[in-house]
């Protein structure tokens, strides 16, 4: 049952072959059994994920109407408040924790009564590519346990990957809903900047910062998409329109017609030869599927990592200056009469850790007077070029693609301790989130020469959102009817197995 | 030795630059919907939003930006057709997200001006006072440091903090430089204040209580030598809360500057605190290294763009501005300039101008408001505006005396009655059974009465000694229980003695 897509768990809800409690507890005992291994999840929610499934089995009993995703479980990252439950954004600042209040999403989640099955590891703060960066420990890839499974939301990813979860929450600052869901062979979207609130998303960089649905399918994930966006008055940056209709684009799958783009520039020299060739191949079945495939350039995507890596770490700089011990989280030496900044040094001396000190120096110094220009300033400038970029692409094609990322899972400790590196990771996904477009991110099959999972990413242009969901349908169809049975069936069985 | 202000003037020209903190009125806060109430239980006003929990967002209040709007208009600015909130980075315990948000180099309201007058040796004198800027930012929490000898951070022993405060909506004014008021500095700075007080009261916009912070002004003064191009390096006069104290604390540095410059030294630039007892600074934070506050434009909020047509609508809603509407009731009441400053420090001019509407006589709806009717506030030591006595009432009353049913003693009583919450005038009138006894019998047999008691006194009127009649009149007043009219008291006494007015 839990192999199932997260449609075929609900379509059993509603025929009443079995209940949201007894669906709920096969995730909770699949927890048990793997994610020792996995180290997906920082916190499960026993009693109140089988609470909230026994009060959906209720409603249903009673005939009420339902959502359609109603009774299924999700995987939440940690990074989103959840009222009465642990939330730490993988930092030791947060530990004990417990928001007073729900985030817009968990709001709407509960709204549509999917059953929250607890919290999943991520970098700390969202800053990673890898969940290495987490103060809880790294979660590890289900396509091989010695890799990374992603990040920032490697956790949501991987859970999806194990079968601990049907559905996640994701979000997404410069690809960390679709580089997990691409090393992991999972499927992730990052919806338009604005389309789903951010109100209950702790804060890593305010203006490219975006919750969003991660699955196992194209169609789980439109109908996560729809369960969580629209419009919400406590959020200022969030979009007064209706929803795109994902959900049916999902469910026709139509490219005939359709323009797709290849951004010539996300593609070639540092792409592994694995990742070019599933691209390559995805290319020729949407042609198969009656799109047309065009080429498009985008010559300012090569400014777009060191913008990223301006823009993110000032916006950072401000939104973690709140973490200073005194009204929630950890605090450290609060002994003898210490003063409140000794307490507070010492605090976020052992709470931030080393990725998070050095995005908080790097956007202070970028920030500071006299250098403000030369870095916040001109990246700035760099991302009304990329929206740019992105406009005349658009003009050219509905929309674009690209490899997700240049290379399939890396190995944990391989990039660790080279920042750089680490980052090239998300050039390809950085863009989609300085212009604040959506963007998609689904399985192209294993690279031939390691066998992992390859992403292939789809751009819409802004509350276009339907498109990508079109392709990625199509797409998802023409390979499994390719394969013969959904990838994540080649990936190992997972049973105790460290 | 400290130097006398004359001498500080003789050599020195001040320049002065004043920024106004303004606490706006809206009933929640700039960024959430918690109460703005003054006073509440410390902490029962928050929320995540203003607590600045992980995860929360600001969405901004569009009353106070609408507020913020009319006080550009009504002082002259120009209103930016897209303005950006910025947040401004630093680090203070009652700051909980440790940044405030404010905003920076595009502020919603510039290049204004406000037009002071005051006394000067050479009578009435205007000022202009340019404004700079007009933006809108956040309170921050309060603190409570227990324990130190001072209330200050210094020493205490712990701090508690009230968040009560922390996102109330505050709006800035702030001037240009103001030179070119010589010695006047300090009137005209407390002119200004007054001036601005007046008119954001006018506007509705705030409560503009400067002993609760509501309106909150910071001085800056700087001095140089009489013809020097050069500024002088200022000083920053916080914690000024009250008008007289912004004319005191502008005199007193300087006082303090010219004493430093007189002795070969040089003025620190630095946040200085007013002592309100002793009418001196001490000094606060050094300013001679600029902090950096990393403004950079606020993420979490989309850029103000009000719309032309919204602005005019608010300009054209604008009240008159209080110095001309001052200006216009003086002339049309015929009141002398003493009487006027009198009316509006006792804060009763809109009371007047009420009563004036409903039918009273301006100067006997002054002089009621101005004399028994304060005079009877300041024994209860509660605000006129607080007293149950209305305009309509006392509009009444003025009508009772014109009319011959109440004399002045008379109507006193009823203005205590109605004060003493025995009801409208008439209700008095008919409760405490206060009439004017015009019965010219009852009045003769008291006249005859009070003759034969002073016969005396009787006689040198009847010999055409009239100041004696006096004595008999009030005699007579007295008997009847001040209920006659003294004029015709007066006219059948002189009749009885054989007299007359002639």
């Amino acid at each position: 049952m839990i192999r199932n897509s997260a449609s075929e768990m609900a379509a059993k809800l509603a025929a009443g072959e079995t209940t949201s409690v007894a669906l709920t507890q096969a995730h909770l005992d699949r927890i048990t059994a793997v994610d020792a291994d996995v180290h997906a999840f920082l916190y499960v929610d026993t009693e109140g994920a089988l609470a909230q499934a026994a009060a959906v089995d209720a409603k249903r009993a009673k005939g009420e109407k339902l959502s359609p995703l109603a009774g299924v479980p999700l995987a939440l990252k940690d990074v989103m408040a959840q009222k009465g439950v642990p939330t730490t954004c993988g930092s030791k600042i947060l530990e004990g924790w417990r928001p007073p209040y729900d985030s817009t999403v968990v709001a709407n989640l509960k709204k549509n009564d999917v059953v929250i099955l607890g919290k999943t590891n991520m970098d700390e703060f969202a800053m990673g590519s890898s969940t290495e960066n987490s103060a809880y420990g790294p979660t590890h890839n289900p396509w091989d346990l010695t890799r990374i499974p992603g990040g920032s939301g490697g956790g949501s990813s991987a859970a999806l990957a194990a079968f601990e979860a049907p559905l996640a929450i994701g979000t997404d600052t410069g690809g960390s809903i679709r580089q997990p869901a691409a090393v992991t062979g999972t499927v992730g979207v990052k919806p338009t900047y604005g389309g789903v609130s951010r109100f209950g998303l702790v804060a890593f960089s305010s203006s490219l910062d975006q919750a969003g649905p991660c699955a196992r399918t194209v169609l789980d994930t439109a109908l996560l998409h729809e369960a969580i966006a629209g419009h919400d008055p406590k959020d200022a940056t969030s979009i007064n329109a209706p929803v795109p209709n994902v959900v049916a684009a999902a469910k026709s799958g139509d490219v005939k017609g359709m323009k797709i783009g290849v951004v010539k520039e996300l593609n070639g020299d540092g792409y592994q030869p694995g990742v070019r060739a599933r691209f390559e191949e995805s290319l020729e079945l949407l042609a198969k599927a009656g799109a047309e495939i065009v080429e498009v350039s985008a010559p300012n995507f090569e400014y777009a990592l060191a913008a990223y890596y301006l823009i993110a770490p000032s916006e950072c700089s401000s939104n973690l200056a709140r973490f200073d011990a005194m009204r929630y989280g950890l605090r450290v030496g609060d002994v003898d009469g210490a003063s409140a900044e000794t307490v507070m040094n010492l605090t976020r001396e052992v709470g931030f850790g080393k990725e998070v000190k050095r995005r908080i120096i790097l956007g202070t110094y970028a920030l500071s007077s006299g250098y403000y220009d030369a870095y916040y300033g001109s990246a700035q400038k760099v991302r009304t070029l990329i929206t740019q970029d992105f406009t005349k692409a658009f003009e050219k094609a509905d929309v674009l693609v690209s490899p997700t990322c240049p290379t399939t899972a890396f190995k944990i400790g391989e990039k660790a301790n080279d920042p750089l590196a680490m980052y090239l990771n998300d050039i390809a996904t950085i863009p989609v989130n300085l212009a604040g477009i959506g963007g998609m991110s689904l399985p192209s099959g294993l690279a031939d020469e390691d066998g992992l999972p390859v992403g292939f990413q789809i751009m819409s242009p802004v509350m276009k959102d339907e498109r990508m969901y079109s392709v990625g349908a199509a797409l998802e169809a023409a390979l499994l009817s390719k394969w013969g049975a959904p990838l994540l069936d080649k990936a190992p069985v997972l049973a105790g197995a460290r | 030795m400290t130097l006398s202000y004359d001498d500080v003037i003789a050599k020195y020209e001040p320049v002065l630059g004043l920024e106004v903190h303004v606490e706006l009125n809206t009933h929640s806060k700039m960024f959430c919907g918690c109460s703005t109430v003054f006073g509440a239980e410390p902490n029962t006003q928050t929320c995540p939003v203003c607590l600045a929990l992980p995860g929360a967002l600001p969405v901004v209040n569009e009353k106070a930006i609408e507020s913020t709007i009319k006080i550009g208009l009504a002082l002259n600015c120009s209103i930016a057709p897209f303005s950006r909130f910025a947040r401004k980075n630093y680090f203070y315990p009652d700051m909980p997200k440790n940044f405030q948000i404010s905003q920076y180099d595009e502020p919603i309201c510039v290049d204004g001006y406000v037009d002071v007058e005051i006394e000067t040796d050479e009578g009435p004198k205007t000022f202009r006072v340019e404004i700079e800027r007009v933006h809108m930012e956040e309170d921050t929490g309060k603190s409570l440091h227990v324990g130190g000898a001072t209330g200050r951070i210094h020493g205490a022993e712990y701090s508690l903090l009230d968040y009560n405060r922390a996102g109330i909506p505050l709006v800035e004014i702030v001037t240009k430089i103001v030179p070119g008021t010589g010695k006047y500095a300090p009137e005209v700075a407390k002119a200004y204040v007054a001036e601005l007080r007046d008119i954001l009261r006018s506007l509705g916009v705030s409560d503009v209580k400067m002993e609760q912070g509501s309106l909150r002004c910071d001085a800056n003064v700087s001095l140089r030598l009489i013809g020097a191009e050069k500024l002088g390096t200022r000083s920053e006069t916080k914690n000024v809360n009250s008008l007289r104290s912004v004319e005191r604390a502008v005199r007193g540095e300087m006082i303090r500057h010219a004493e430093l410059l007189n002795a070969g030294g040089r003025v620190v630039q630095e946040t200085r605190h007013f002592q309100e007892d002793t009418g001196l600074t001490r000094s606060g934070r050094s300013k001679e290294q600029a902090e950096d506050y990393r403004y950079f434009p606020e993420p979490d909020l989309v850029p103000v763009a009000p719309d032309a047509a919204w602005i005019e609508e608010l300009r054209a809603s604008l009240p008159e501005r209080p110095s001309i509407r001052r200006k216009r009731l003086q002339e049309a009441w015929s009141v002398p300039e003493k009487e006027m400053a009198a009316m509006i420090n006792a804060d009763v001019l809109d009371i007047v101008e009420a009563t004036v509407l409903l039918g009273a006589d301006p100067t006997k709806a002054r002089s009621w408001w101005l004399g028994e009717i304060s005079r009877i506030a300041n024994d209860k030591d509660v605000a006129i505006a607080d007293l149950t006595i209305t305009p309509q009432d006392v509009a009444e009353i003025v009508a009772l005396v014109n009319a011959g049913e109440l004399t002045d003693k008379l109507a006193r009583q009823v203005v205590e009655g109605v004060i003493a919450g025995e009801g409208k005038p008439s209700e008095v009138v008919a409760k405490r059974g206060i009439k004017v006894v015009n019965d010219d019998g009852a009045l003769m047999a008291a006249i005859e009465k009070v003759c034969a008691e002073q016969a005396e006194t009787a006689e040198k009127v009847r010999n055409g000694h009239l100041p004696a009649a006096g004595a008999l009149i009030g005699a007579v007043m007295k008997e009847t229980k001040g209920q006659a009219d003294a004029a015709r008291v007066r006219e059948l006494l002189l009749g009885h003695l054989g007299q007359s007015e002639g």
